[in-house]
């Protein structure tokens, strides 16, 4: 008898909570209508910043490209004429990449970043390979105030030295002797 | 001559309209299905063909009349694509002795809403439904294959075993009625539908028929976790989908039968009588949807246990029961 009343019971139980899940109506997003707003960190295509003064962050290190276990990340260091590296191109496969994240860990420059915009895909696969023009975009990304040459030490023409961030002014070692 | 080619003409419409109309319903009871489904488990379902999806069993069935036929290399040509015919074939004959509504005359000529009223109706429709285990067997033998063998013979063995407690769950009805033909069986619920006579024997019936047209949660011979799909496990195209569509026929098949033998058939005050028929069946089916939202699928042994063990001891004690009360009234 105790038998009968447990099975009726958790019979009647289960197919409460189905009928309950009727009312309760759907928790789907319809996605092409409704795109949900995703985190600022969600990572997905992958964009090249420029720092605060509109110029190129990235400086060619080859550190994205190391980092990167896919291998998808392929450039040619350069340098101009005041003395700064710049990538000569930078090419990304995105048919390759994971979207991981560790190019942006790795980069130096805060240059490399990923960005949530995901909905890249094609039917045509060289379309997937992104060249540097298709990389660059005119604004600083997550990293909004960050200049990697006012912390870099290296003189240049743009900042002499002692013009960096929390660095002294040069000190003439002559008038300091004993 | 003239007026057996009327004859002719009408019951050919008959079979024309009955034909349709049960393809037509299984192609959407397969997106309500799927809808209700969906909302049972909080989702929304298909969507996106038309309005409310209402395209969807088009575009399905045009993507598996498009799909690549496969056969396996070791198959029997032969039985291997007779097979789902059966099981279609035999699902939409039952549909013969399932009265539509009381008769209509027209021009001074009685035309039975039904396509034959046979005397033996109800042997027929466990006939046909003991036929369409071959389409099961058969299908799942032809194929080669061990995931097929093992859910044809599950399949053979669970609708064997539930047969038995099926018929004998409709005796008591056929006790009450006095006959076997389904057209008197739903002029013998004039006064009440049997639900009311004979909760047991509607129970029994709705169990075992569920176990017969092999829904969850009786789905063994085609339980996608161990066997792969079961019996049809190496079926594609629209061979697949003769599978499929006879399994939602015979849905169609059961809730025909269990309006007709417990729930008054096409009787019901105001709309006419296919309209009733249809609310009763799509009733039936919405029942066997929340069902399979719910519960999971037995194990074998369990299976077994519940048919054996309970359906049909259950059936005959109900049998012996209405005996008695019928002798005593």
């Amino acid at each position: 008898m105790r038998k009968w009343v447990w099975i009726v019971h958790s019979l009647c139980t289960g197919f409460y909570t189905t009928l309950k899940h009727i009312f309760r109506g759907p928790a789907t997003e319809l996605y092409p209508e409704y795109k949900r707003p995703l985190p600022a960190r969600s990572r997905a295509r992958i964009i090249l910043t420029a720092d605060p003064d509109g110029r190129e962050r990235c400086v060619a290190c080859y550190l994205c490209s190391a980092a990167c276990p896919v291998d998808c990340i392929s450039m040619q260091a350069a340098e101009n004429q005041q003395g700064r590296r710049y990538a000569a191109w930078f090419r990304i496969n995105f048919g390759r990449c994971i979207y991981c994240g560790l190019c942006e860990e790795a980069c130096p420059t805060s240059a490399i970043q990923l960005t949530p915009s995901f909905e890249h895909a094609d039917r045509d696969i060289m379309k997937m390979v992104a060249e540097k023009a298709d990389l660059q975009v005119n604004h600083c990304g997550k990293d909004g105030n960050y200049n990697f040459y006012d912390h870099a030490g290296v003189a240049d023409a743009f900042r002499p030295k002692g013009g960096h961030a929390n660095e002294a002014p040069p000190v003439n070692v002559r008038t300091n002797m004993p | 001559m003239g007026l057996w080619l009327t004859g002719y003409a009408i019951l050919m419409f008959k079979i024309g309209v009955i034909l349709t109309g049960v393809l037509l319903l299984a192609a959407y009871l397969v997106l309500l299905e799927r809808k209700l489904l969906g909302r049972f488990q909080a989702r929304i379902g298909p969507n996106r063909a038309g309005i409310f999806g209402l395209l969807q069993p088009i575009a399905d069935g045009i993507k598996l009349l498009a799909k690549e036929d496969v056969m396996p290399r070791g198959a029997h040509r032969r039985i291997f694509l007779f097979a789902p015919a059966v099981v279609t074939g035999t699902a939409l004959l039952t549909f013969a002795v399932v009265p539509m509504g009381p008769d209509l005359h027209l021009g001074g000529r009685k035309i039975p809403m039904v396509v034959t009223d046979m005397n033996v109706g109800l042997l027929y429709v466990f006939a046909m439904a003991s036929l369409s285990v071959y389409g099961v067997v058969l299908g799942g033998w032809a194929s080669d294959s061990k995931y097929a063998m093992l859910g044809s013979i599950r399949g053979a063995a669970q609708m064997i075993s539930y047969e038995l407690a099926l018929g004998l769950s409709i005796v008591p009805v056929v006790m009450l009625a006095g006959s076997l033909s389904l057209v008197d069986i739903v002029q013998a619920q004039a006064g009440r539908p049997f639900v009311l006579v004979q909760p047991l024997a509607f129970v029994i019936f709705f169990v075992s028929a569920m176990a017969e047209s092999k829904r969850i949660p009786f789905d063994l011979p085609e339980a996608e976790a161990e066997l792969g799909s079961g019996y049809h496990t190496e079926y594609s195209g629209m061979r697949f989908g003769m599978f499929f569509l006879g399994e939602y026929v015979q849905i169609q098949v059961l809730g025909a039968l269990t309006a007709v033998f417990f729930l008054g058939g096409w009787r019901g005050p105001f709309l006419p009588g296919p309209l009733w028929l249809l609310a009763k069946i799509v009733l039936v089916v919405t029942a066997m949807i929340w069902i399979r939202a719910t519960l999971p699928r037995f194990r074998y042994d369990q299976l077994m246990d519940l048919g054996w063990k309970f359906l049909i001891p259950a059936a005959l004690i109900n049998i012996v029961i209405t005996g008695f009360v019928m002798v005593g009234i």
